[in-house]
């Protein structure tokens, strides 16, 4: 745990208790740069929690109805475009390895490659969000957006082709798919932010191999959106594609 | 360190280093942000309890004079939803656990200060979103926002206050995330988990629920505001939704946020029967551990709030085993505290008398939960006044209790100043009396079939309600007078010394109040939790003569 010896020294000039270990991005409320990093650490883990179960509650919805409306959700799922889905999800798994690159760079002061891997990052975040909105304007001319204008007729059910989906019941797997797409890309857009910052510290050579927390944190935030979309692609525009 | 002299020959603290508005505003001292915090939910205590007063003074008579059926829907509503959302999650966390959480594992502040101002401002907005939405119309719809009602039906401001709640909930989530690191990352050497005081424990429970449960309802109320903007179908049955469905996902938040609100007030309760009885707690690590088993458990029982919305039988009766399942360790504290009592070195002063009157008004409160927690007489009482006198037991009688005996406990170390403990007993008292008035006519009321959120009632449960409305009255006073003394003793109380009451502590080794960075030099313990036969071996001076040291 986290009982760390010595330093006992606490007093108002801390830059001297800290002696030739001081660092200038250790805050005065802790002890030695090592029980920083564990607290950021253990914050943006605990953080990443409460993102789970934010979107878990989507994850419960969906589950419910995709069981009520089994073959309405199939009918819906097969109108989205999966091409473009999975183009994203290689985009995105691309920018997770860019994501490290960068925090392998800091760690062996390599700053090209830091800043390089940083832009590639933003590039691949910036592609996803297009590809996204590609994908959403197919949705709104075929109608397929919640609302007055929504239309889902006469869309047989892939194992019954005889039969229709209930427009109704495809609305709900729509808004879900809005909500939860929806809900992903503002992460996304989130995580440029973060990067974007990220970007400036690391062009004012703010990292070195000794530090570099900041890096670390934002990667493990660009993962976990990652994440997110390995689990709603396979939810949203898979669940009825047959060889 | 030098300790030069304040203003007024004072010691420098954490009061008197800095002045001015942006001093406060701007502060990232764990203390200060307690005090801010202080401010602002005694503040909604206040609005919150305006509602209750009208809501009481229309109950005074059968017919409905004071106000109609909408105006009462309103009040109630906005009394729930700012008490619940403004005032009791926030308040002992916020202010008491902000206030102490550093100084009782040794460090100087929070793992994240940064992160503790952003919450209150982010609770500051919350708020200011809720008086909008208050003082423009309000919301009609109860605290719990039941669908289709909230998203298709009612024409208030459903959607306003659930960003407001969904702002302040962001506030819970990194006071709770702040706690659990500066819990495990900065305790003092020798602060062992087995050494933390139960506040500590408590609060790393509350913390707990903070972080896993808020979220859920932040994306439950995210799909409120969807549905009702858009007039999507995921709640509304007309549409094909499951209104169940939100039953599930809000009580997944609520339940839990029940025990965010209690955990922190057994902590307060632990540490004061330790104190005034002059003992160890018994069974230390029980108590502990009960805070644990009451978060991990607190999330499996949500489901008892809708045996009678049309669940499955087998899935209630699984509820209703779990709901009983939760009470274990809740008793297991109760009866802990009272064996701590047993051959005590009792006092009786005012922390003491609030923990008192939160033993016996929790244990009915929680007794009452097991008969809503059995499946045959929820039935009978749901949605009755029974079901509201059970919860104000536990969350003004529990919660609120508890915060009020902190408050005193704590405050001459929060303010460097003793208040008038004859004052502050009487206070007490009234607050028990008032309680009992008000609260506990309603457990009859509502098992004789009064059913709640009514603005009328046949003439027969007149004589129960004056009683009631009478007792918030006395109550109101209750409450009324800390808030006066308290401010009068922040002027003309006698100076505190370091340890008025001789605790065990880390927080009682610091000077009163407080200075900046806490400790001098960073505490290395080595001594148990509670170690007060080893305290008072050492030590023949009476609490009470001990003189004031000088740091």
């Amino acid at each position: 745990m986290s009982d760390s010896p010595a330093v006992a020294i606490h007093g108002e000039a801390h830059g001297e208790a800290h002696g030739a270990a001081h660092n200038p991005a250790l805050l005065h409320h802790f002890a030695e740069p090592q029980q920083q990093r564990d607290a950021a650490s253990l914050g943006m883990w605990i953080f990443l929690a409460t993102e789970v179960m934010f979107f878990g509650g989507l994850f419960c919805a969906y589950l419910i109805y995709r069981r009520w409306y089994f073959e309405d959700f199939g009918a819906a799922s097969k109108s989205i475009n999966a091409t473009l889905g999975a183009t994203n999800t290689a985009v995105l798994i691309c920018s997770s390895l860019t994501v490290v690159l960068a925090i392998w760079a800091a760690q062996t002061s390599r700053r090209a490659l830091l800043i390089g891997s940083l832009v590639l990052t933003m590039l691949f975040g910036v592609a996803f969000l297009g590809i996204k909105g590609v994908e959403y304007k197919e949705k709104f001319e075929e109608h397929h957006v919640p609302g007055a204008s929504f239309s889902f007729d006469r869309v047989p059910i892939p194992r019954h082709p005889d039969q229709y989906a209930n427009p109704q019941h495809a609305q709900i797997f729509f808004s879900l798919y809005f909500i939860m797409t929806g809900l992903h890309a503002l992460h996304m857009i989130i995580g440029l932010g973060i990067f974007t910052w990220l970007l400036i510290m690391a062009w004012k050579g703010r990292f070195t191999p000794e530090y570099y927390t900041p890096l670390e944190m934002g990667g493990l935030y660009w993962h976990f959106v990652d994440i997110v979309w390995i689990y709603l692609f396979p939810l949203l525009y898979l669940i009825d594609r047959h060889p | 360190m030098a300790t030069p002299s304040g203003p007024q020959g004072e010691r420098e603290n954490y009061l008197n280093k800095h002045y001015g508005v942006g001093s406060w505003l701007l502060t990232t001292d764990h203390k200060r942000i307690a005090l801010l915090y202080l401010i602002s939910i005694t503040f909604f205590f206040f609005i919150g309890g305006f509602f209750a007063l009208l809501i009481r003074l229309e109950l005074l008579t059968p017919a409905g004079d004071l106000v109609q059926a909408d105006s009462y829907n309103k009040l109630f509503t906005m009394h729930g939803m700012v008490m619940v959302f403004f005032f009791l999650i926030p308040s002992i966390p916020a202010v008491l656990g902000n206030f102490l959480v550093p100084m009782m594992i040794g460090a100087r502040d929070l793992a994240f200060p940064r992160i503790n101002l952003l919450s209150w401002y982010l609770y500051i907005i919350g708020g200011v979103m809720m008086m909008h939405c208050m003082l423009t119309g309000g919301v009609d719809t109860g605290w719990t926002f039941y669908t289709p009602f909230s998203t298709a039906f009612t024409n208030t401001k459903i959607v306003e206050a659930g960003l407001a709640i969904f702002v302040a909930g962001f506030s819970s989530i990194l006071t709770g995330l702040n706690f659990v690191v500066t819990i495990h990352r900065m305790r003092a050497p020798g602060m062992t988990w087995s050494r933390l005081p139960l506040f500590i424990w408590a609060h790393y429970a509350t913390s707990i629920i903070q972080i896993l449960g808020t979220p859920v309802i932040a994306i439950t109320i995210v799909l409120v505001a969807v549905e009702r903007t858009l007039h999507l179908g995921i709640f509304d049955p007309k549409l094909g939704g499951d209104p169940l469905l939100f039953q599930h996902l809000f009580w997944f938040y609520s339940h839990p946020a029940v025990y965010i609100m209690i955990l922190p007030s057994m902590g307060i309760v632990s540490e004061i029967i330790a104190c005034f009885s002059r003992k160890r707690i018994f069974g230390y690590s029980f108590v502990a551990l009960s805070s644990i088993a009451i978060a991990v458990f607190g999330f499996l029982v949500w489901a008892h709030h809708m045996f009678v919305a049309g669940i499955s039988v087998y899935a209630a009766l699984i509820f209703s085993l779990l709901s009983y399942a939760v009470a274990v360790p809740s008793a297991v504290k109760v009866f802990n505290w009272t064996a701590t009592l047993y051959k005590g070195s009792i006092r009786y002063d005012a922390p003491m008398l609030y923990a008192f009157g939160f033993l016996g008004l929790f244990t009915i409160g929680g007794l009452t939960g097991l008969f809503l927690a059995c499946l045959g007489i929820d039935v009978h009482v749901t949605d009755t006044y029974f079901v509201v006198a059970h919860f104000h037991y536990i969350m003004v009688g529990g919660a609120l209790m508890g915060y009020l005996g902190g408050m005193h406990f704590w405050w001459p170390k929060i303010s460097g100043r003793l208040y008038p403990e004859g004052w502050a007993r009487l206070a007490a008292l009234i607050v028990f009396i008032g309680f009992n008035l008000t609260f506990f006519p309603q457990f009859i009321l509502g098992y004789v079939g009064m059913p709640r959120r009514y603005y009328q009632y046949p003439q027969e449960f007149q004589v129960l309600n004056v009683l009631s409305t009478a007792g918030a009255t006395v109550l109101g006073v209750g409450y009324l007078l800390p808030m006066i003394y308290f401010l009068w003793s922040m002027r003309y109380g006698k100076p505190a010394p370091d340890n008025p009451w001789n605790a065990a502590g880390l927080e009682w080794k610091t000077p009163s109040p407080p200075t900046t960075f806490n400790f001098e030099e960073e505490p290395v313990v080595t001594w148990e939790a509670y170690n007060y036969e080893e305290i008072d071996a050492h030590s023949d001076i009476r609490p009470d003569e001990e003189a004031p040291s000088v740091g």
